[in-house]
C-alpha cells in the first residue's frame, strides 16, 4: 500500500520476473545481446539513483526481489509474467521454477503465471493442463513473435492457438497476457500488430486480453482495438518510466489510454527488473496532466486507485482491504465506456 | 537530435550525406542521419563504405533491412560515387544483411525462407501512418494559431496552411503514398486522398493524434536507447573521411 495526502493506494504490480542472464546462463550471443539491450533500457529510462549495476541486473534472485517490491516497493501483489527464451538460455530467460516456489511461499503476494506455445500442439496441450494444475494458473503470458522451428510466430486466431484459448477456459485460466512490442524476430510478420487479439477477443467473452506495453510502439492501433472490445485491457509495462524521462509524453499517453479505452482497463505494471516500482509509483500518485495539455481531462485520484491496483485486483480476484476498494468496473465488461469507445460505436 | 560534427568541405562528401539524409526510418518517420544511425562513411579511391547502427540488437530486421537497402540505393544515385559498400553494425541479423546487401540480394535473397513476401506492403503502411501523423500536426497548428474551427476542418485546403516546414512534409508525405500535391486539395484526407466528411472530421483527427502520438514516441525511445548503447565506446557523432586523391 501507498499512502500520500491522506489518500491510501492498494498497489498491484502486474508484470514482474526473475531471470538469470549471468554468462554461464548464454547459450549463444543472442542471450547476452538480449540482456544487453534490457539493461540500456534500463539505463536510460531510469533516475540515475535508482540504476544497478550490471552484474546485479543480470541476476537478483527471490531475496532481492521481495525486498524491491514489497519491502520498499508499496507493491500488495505481484504477478510473475515470464519470458522464457529457451533459444537464448541454457535454462530460459525467466526462471520458472524458482518464480513457481517463491510465489508458492507467499501466495499473499505473488502470482504466477506461466506460458505457452500453441506450434507445440497436442504435446503443449497436454503440458498446459498438467501445468495449469501443478502452478494453479490464473493467467498466461503469451508471446506471439516468438520463433519457433521455422515459424516466425503465430496469430492468436490460428486453428491450434484457438484450441489453446479454449482450453484455457476450460482450466480457469481467465487472463491472457500477450506481449505486442519490442521483440526478438520478427520478419515479415509484423509483431506489433494487435488485430489478432481483436478476432479472439471478440470470439472469447470469457477471456481478459491484457495488452503489454499498451501496444506500443502502436499505441493508436491498440486503442482502436480496445474501444470495439469489451475485455481488452492495457498494461503499462515499458511505458510507465517515460514519467521520469519524458512526462508531457507520458501525460499524451495517459490521456489517450483514458480517452479510448478508460480508466478500468488500465494496468500498472513495473516490468520489474527492467524498472523498480518504488519510484514508479511514487511518481504516477504525484503526476498530472500538465495545465497546457487542455484537451486532457486532469487524471483524478480514483482513476490512479484503479489503475495502480484495483482494476488488476478485479481481474485475479484479490482480496483488496476494505478500506482500500472503490467501485471499479474492470473485470465487469461494458459497464462504463470509455468517451473514445463511445464515439467508436457510435460512428 | 544528435549533432553531426563533420566538416563537409567537398562537394562530394556532402552529395553523400545529402543522400543518406533521404533515406527515412519507416517507423520514426525521420532521416537516418538525424537519428544518429549513420555511424561512419569512409570515401576512398574505390568508392564509398557506410557503416550503420541501430538502438539496439533486436531493432526488427525488415526496417533494418529496408534503411540498409535504401541507404545503398540512394549512394548509388550520387555521381562517381563508384563502389558503395553499406554495412549495418551490432545487430542480431547483421552478417545476414550484410552479405545480402554486398551480392544485391534482394530482401528475400537475403532472408530466404525467413521472408514471406516483399516489404513494400509494410513500407506503405507506415508510410499512410506518417502522412497521417503530418496531417495533425498541420491542423492542430491551425486550431491553435488561428480561428480556424474543428467543424471548418472539412474546408480547409493545403493552400490555407502557412508554406513552411509543416506543409513541405505534409506535402512529401502525400506524394510518397501516391496523393496530389495541389494546392487546391483538402488537406484532411483518407489514405486514398478522398476529404474526411465533416461528420466524421473529429474522431478521425483524434485518430490521426494517437498515430502521432505512438510515432514521436518511438522517436523518444530510439533516441534514448541508441545514446545509452554508445555512450561508453564513442562519440555519438558521424565520423567522415575522404582519402580519394582524384576527383
Amino acid at each position: 500500500m501507498y499512502s500520500k495526502d491522506g489518500e491510501n493506494y492498494y498497489v498491484v504490480d502486474s508484470h514482474v520476473a526473475i531471470w538469470d542472464a549471468r554468462e554461464a546462463n548464454l547459450k549463444n550471443v543472442h542471450g547476452k545481446q538480449f540482456i544487453d539491450c534490457f539493461y540500456d533500457y534500463h539505463k536510460n529510462l531510469s533516475p540515475e539513483e535508482e540504476v544497478w549495476d550490471y552484474d546485479t541486473y543480470t541476476y537478483y534472485g527471490g531475496e532481492r526481489l521481495m525486498k524491491d517490491l514489497f519491502q520498499d516497493g508499496y507493491v500488495d501483489h505481484a504477478i510473475f509474467q515470464p519470458a522464457l527464451l529457451t533459444a537464448f538460455y541454457n535454462t530460459g530467460f525467466g526462471q520458472t521454477e524458482e518464480a513457481l516456489a517463491l510465489a508458492g511461499e507467499h501466495p499473499e503476494q505473488l502470482t504466477y503465471n506461466h506460458c505457452y506455445d500453441p506450434r507445440n500442439e497436442q504435446a503443449g496441450l497436454e503440458q498446459l493442463r498438467r501445468d495449469a494444475e501443478r502452478m494453479g494458473l490464473r493467467g498466461v503470458k503469451l508471446y506471439t513473435a516468438e520463433w519457433h522451428g521455422d515459424s516466425r510466430g503465430y496469430k492468436l486466431d490460428d486453428k491450434w492457438s484457438r484450441r489453446y484459448l479454449e482450453e484455457c477456459i476450460e482450466l480457469g485460466i481467465t487472463n491472457i497476457h500477450v506481449h505486442k512490442g519490442p521483440t526478438i524476430r520478427p520478419l515479415d510478420r509484423d509483431a506489433f500488430d494487435v488485430a489478432d487479439i481483436d478476432k479472439v477477443a471478440t470470439d472469447y467473452l470469457d477471456l481478459n486480453f491484457v495488452v503489454e506495453h499498451v501496444g506500443l510502439p502502436r499505441l493508436e492501433d491498440f486503442c482502436w482495438i480496445a474501444t470495439q472490445e469489451s475485455n481488452v485491457y492495457g498494461g503499462l509495462a515499458v511505458a510507465m518510466p517515460f514519467i521520469h524521462t519524458r512526462p508531457r509524453y507520458f501525460a499524451q499517453i495517459i490521456g489517450e489510454l483514458l480517452y479510448w479505452i478508460g480508466e478500468d482497463k488500465i494496468l500498472f505494471s513495473s516490468d520489474y527488473a527492467l524498472w523498480t516500482p518504488k519510484w514508479l509509483i511514487e511518481k504516477f500518485v504525484d503526476f498530472q496532466i500538465p495545465e497546457d495539455m487542455t484537451e486532457y481531462a486532469p487524471i483524478t485520484v480514483d482513476q490512479k486507485k484503479k489503475i495502480l491496483g484495483l482494476n488488476a485486483a478485479a481481474l485475479y480476484d484479490l482480496d483488496v482491504p476494505e478500506s482500500l476498494r472503490i467501485p471499479t468496473s474492470a473485470a465487469d465488461p461494458g459497464v462504463e465506456v470509455a468517451a473514445g469507445a463511445k464515439e467508436t460505436v457510435a460512428s | 537530435m544528435t549533432a553531426i560534427a563533420v566538416s563537409v568541405e567537398t562537394t562530394l562528401e556532402s552529395a553523400v550525406l545529402a543522400a543518406l539524409g533521404t533515406v527515412v526510418d519507416p517507423e520514426l518517420d525521420e532521416p537516418i542521419t538525424d537519428l544518429g544511425f549513420v555511424r561512419s562513411v569512409a570515401i576512398d579511391d574505390l568508392g564509398v563504405t557506410v557503416h550503420l547502427r541501430l538502438p539496439t540488437s533486436f531493432c526488427s530486421p525488415n526496417f533494418a533491412y529496408l534503411m540498409a537497402s535504401d541507404a545503398v540505393d540512394a549512394l548509388r544515385s550520387v555521381d562517381d560515387i563508384r563502389t558503395v559498400r553499406v554495412l549495418l553494425d551490432d545487430h542480431h541479423d547483421s552478417d545476414k544483411i550484410n552479405a545480402g546487401l554486398a551480392a544485391d540480394a534482394g530482401y528475400r535473397g537475403t532472408f530466404g525462407v525467413e521472408a514471406e513476401d516483399s516489404l513494400e506492403e509494410l513500407r506503405l503502411t507506415f508510410q499512410r501512418k506518417a502522412h497521417m501523423a503530418a496531417m495533425e500536426r498541420c491542423i492542430e497548428t491551425q486550431l491553435r494559431t488561428t480561428s480556424l474551427a474543428v467543424s471548418d476542418i472539412y474546408r480547409l485546403r493545403l493552400r490555407n496552411l502557412p508554406a513552411g516546414r509543416a506543409r513541405e512534409a505534409l506535402l512529401r508525405r502525400r506524394a510518397a503514398i501516391g496523393l496530389g500535391i495541389g494546392l487546391d486539395l483538402p488537406v484532411f484526407v483518407d489514405e486514398h486522398g478522398v476529404a474526411v466528411p465533416p461528420e466524421e472530421v473529429p474522431m478521425k483527427l483524434r485518430f490521426a493524434k494517437s498515430v502521432r502520438i505512438s510515432i514521436d514516441g518511438n522517436g523518444h525511445f530510439c533516441r534514448g536507447l541508441l545514446a545509452t548503447r554508445y555512450e561508453d565506446d564513442e562519440s555519438l557523432d558521424l565520423h567522415i573521411t575522404n582519402t580519394r586523391r582524384t576527383a
